[in-house]
C-alpha cells in the first residue's frame, strides 16, 4: 500500500498545493492581480484534495463525496447571498467552521490513530504527535468558540458592549496555564489508557470555555483584531494538525494564514495606537453605550446644515475628500454615496475617498463596500497617503465616522484614543459631519472638537437619506 | 519526514508568510481575510484521511462532519474572495496606473 510518506510525488503534490496558495496570497498585492491569485488557491485545494482522495484507500467514498457537494453547495449558495455589509460576520463565522473542523480531526487522529500514521511501535500514539494533536484540538476550540461569540457581537445577537466578568484576568489566565499543564501530562503519559483520554477531552473542553471567555469582554469596535486573531489561530490550528499528518501543504498554508492574521492584529492595533494585550484584555469602550443621550453634558453651540447647504458648498468646491466610516456600512449608504460622487464630478470638482486602517468592523472592509458600489479604487487613499492633502480640501464630509477624525488623539493626553493616528480633517475649510445625532457618541465615548469648529456643519439624518437627499439637490 | 525537516518547512513558510503579506495593500485586507480562510481549509486533507481510514466508525464520522465544515469554507471562502475581487475597478481611463501602495 503506497502511504503519504512513501512516494515521493505525494510529497511534491503537497508542496506544489502549498506554493499556490502562496502565489494566491502573493497575487493580492494589486487590484489587478488579484484574482489571479485567487485562482491559484482554488487550485492549489483542489491538488490538494485530489492526492488526498488519490493516495488512500477509501472506505467510504459516497459519504465523502456526499459530505463535500452538501458542504460545497451551502458555502457556495451562502458567498453568493451575502450582503457585502455583513462581511465582517461571514468572516468570524467562516472561522468558526474552520475551528471545529479542526477540533474534529484532532478529535478523529486520537480515537483512529493508526489512519494518521502517528502509532509509535509500542502501540501508542508517538509523543509529539500528542503535542501536535492537543495543540491543534485546543486552538480549533478557542477558534471556534471566539469566532461565533464575534460572529453574534458582529451579526447583533449579541450586544457589542462588552461583558465584564469579575476576576476575568485571573479566570482566564487561570484557564490557560490549566490547558498547558494538562496538555503536558497528556503529552507525557505513557499509555493509551482511560486516564489519558480524560486529559484530552478536558483541554478541549477547556479550550471551548476559554475562546468563549476571551471575547466576551471585547467591544464591538475592537473585532478587527478579535477577527485578525481569530483568523490567526485558524492557521495555527491547521498548520498544528499538518505536524500531524506530516503534510507540507498543511503546514505552509497554516504558517501563511497564521502570520497573515497576526500582521493584520498588528496593523490594526497600531492604528489604534493600543497594545495588543490591551485589546485582549477587553473593556474598551464599555462606558460608551451606558451613558444617556446628551443631557448630562454641558451644552455647547454646534452649527446645523442642510443637505441644499452641503450640496452647494460640494459644488463649488474644487478638492472634496470623503471619509467613510462604520456608520456608512450600517446605513447601506454606499451607493448613494457614489452617486454623489459622480455627481460631484460631473461638477468638475476631484473627489477622493479617505480610509482610516480601522474603520468599520474589519481590515478594510470600507474599502469593499466602495468597490462594490464601483467607486474606483484609485480615487481610494489610505491615511498616511492622503493626510498632507486635508489643508488644500475645500470640504471634508465625513460619513458615520467618528473617533478617526477626533483631534483629541492628537491633542489630549488623557484621551483614551490618545495617540491614535487620525485624518487631519480640522485643516479642511469646510466640513460636513453626518451623525444620526449630536447625542451619541463614537466608540471610544469621548466628544468630539470637530462638532464644534466653526467650520463644520452637522448634517444631523440617516446617512442613507441625507447622502440622498444632498444627491436631490444636486 | 522527521520532526526537524516539517519544523524547518513551518519556520520557513511564517517568514514567507510575513514578507508576503506585508506587501497585500491595504485596501485589499479584507478579500485576504476570506481568501487565508478559504485556503485555511485544507484542513480538509485531516478530516478525509479521517473519513476515509476503515477501523473506527465513530472517527470516520467526525472526519465527515469535518469535511462538510470545511467545504462550506473552501467554496464559500473562495467564491465570496471572487465575488469581492470582481467589485474592484480601476477608473474607466485604462492608462492611469493606480496601485496604491
Amino acid at each position: 500500500m503506497e502511504t503519504h510518506a512513501v512516494n515521493p510525488w505525494v510529497a511534491v503534490a503537497y508542496l506544489v498545493a502549498g506554493v499556490c496558495f502562496i502565489l494566491a496570497l502573493r497575487g493580492l498585492s494589486s487590484p489587478a492581480t488579484s484574482r489571479k491569485g485567487n485562482r491559484y488557491g482554488m487550485f492549489g485545494m483542489l491538488i490538494a484534495v485530489v492526492t488526498t482522495l488519490m493516495t488512500h484507500e477509501i472506505a467510504s467514498l459516497p459519504e465523502i463525496v456526499g459530505a463535500i457537494v452538501i458542504g460545497g453547495g451551502v458555502g457556495f449558495v451562502i458567498a453568493r447571498r451575502i450582503q457585502m455589509t455583513a462581511m465582517p460576520q461571514l468572516v468570524a463565522a467562516f472561522h468558526s467552521l474552520v475551528g471545529l473542523a479542526a477540533v474534529l480531526v484532532a478529535v478523529a487522529a486520537f480515537l483512529n490513530p493508526g489512519a494518521f500514521g502517528i502509532l509509535g511501535a509500542d502501540g501508542n500514539i508517538l509523543t509529539v504527535s500528542r503535542v501536535e494533536m492537543a495543540l491543534g484540538a485546543a486552538i480549533g476550540a478557542i477558534t471556534f468558540s471566539g469566532s461565533v461569540i464575534a460572529f453574534a457581537k458582529l451579526n447583533g445577537n449579541m450586544s457589542g458592549a462588552p461583558i465584564m466578568l469579575p476576576a476575568r484576568h485571573v479566570i482566564n489566565l487561570g484557564t490557560l496555564i490549566l490547558i498547558l499543564v494538562l496538555t503536558g501530562l497528556f503529552t507525557n503519559s505513557g499509555q493509551a489508557g482511560p486516564g489519558e483520554n480524560v486529559l484530552f477531552w478536558i483541554v478541549v473542553a477547556l479550550s471551548f470555555a476559554i475562546g468563549f471567555l476571551l471575547i466576551i469582554p471585547i467591544g464591538g469596535a475592537d473585532m478587527p483584531v478579535v477577527v485578525s486573531m481569530l483568523n490567526s489561530y485558524s492557521g495555527w490550528a491547521a498548520a498544528a494538525m499538518g505536524f500531524t499528518l506530516h503534510n507540507t501543504a498543511m503546514i505552509i498554508t497554516g504558517a501563511l494564514v497564521g502570520s497573515s492574521g497576526a500582521i493584520l492584529s498588528y496593523i490594526m492595533c497600531k492604528a489604534m495606537n493600543r497594545s495588543f494585550i490591551s485589546v485582549i484584555a477587553g473593556g474598551f469602550g464599555a462606558d460608551a453605550g451606558g451613558a444617556g443621550d446628551g443631557g448630562t453634558k454641558e451644552q455647547r453651540p454646534w452649527k446645523r446644515g442642510s443637505a441644499e447647504d452641503a450640496a452647494f458648498l460640494m459644488k463649488e468646491a474644487e478638492n472634496v475628500i470623503i471619509i467613510p466610516g462604520y456608520g456608512m456600512a450600517v446605513a447601506q449608504a454606499q451607493h448613494a454615496l457614489r452617486e454623489m460622487g459622480d455627481l460631484l464630478k460631473e461638477h468638475g470638482v476631484n473627489v477622493k475617498y479617505a480610509i482610516h486602517p480601522v474603520a468599520g468592523r474589519m481590515p478594510g472592509h470600507m474599502n469593499v463596500l466602495l468597490a462594490e458600489a464601483s467607486v474606483p479604487y484609485d480615487e481610494v487613499f489610505e491615511l498616511e497617503d492622503i493626510n498632507s492633502e486635508f489643508a488644500q480640501a475645500d470640504v471634508a464630509f465625513i460619513i458615520g465616522a467618528n473617533d478617526v477624525v477626533n483631534p483629541a488623539a492628537k491633542t489630549d493626553k488623557s484621551s483614551p484614543i490618545y495617540g491614535m493616528p487620525v485624518f487631519d480633517v480640522d485643516k479642511a475649510k469646510t466640513i460636513f459631519f453626518i451623525k444620526r445625532s449630536m447625542g451619541g457618541q463614537g466608540y471610544a465615548g469621548v466628544d468630539n472638537d470637530v462638532f464644534y469648529m466653526d467650520q463644520t456643519m452637522m448634517l444631523l439624518a440617516d446617512a442613507k437619506k441625507m447622502v440622498e437627499e444632498i444627491v436631490k439637490a444636486l | 519526514m522527521d520532526f526537524i525537516s516539517i519544523l524547518s518547512i513551518f519556520v520557513m513558510a511564517c517568514f514567507v508568510g510575513y514578507y508576503v503579506v506585508w506587501s497585500v495593500t491595504p485596501a485589499l485586507h479584507t478579500p485576504l481575510m476570506a481568501v487565508t480562510n478559504a485556503i485555511s481549509s485544507v484542513i480538509v486533507v485531516g478530516a478525509l484521511v479521517a473519513s476515509a481510514a476503515a477501523g473506527s466508525p465513530l472517527a470516520k464520522w467526525l472526519g465527515l462532519g469535518a469535511v462538510v465544515l470545511a467545504s462550506v469554507n473552501i467554496f464559500g471562502g473562495f467564491a465570496v474572495t471572487e465575488r469581492m475581487l470582481a467589485m474592484y475597478k480601476k477608473k474607466d481611463k485604462p492608462a492611469a496606473k493606480g496601485d496604491s501602495k
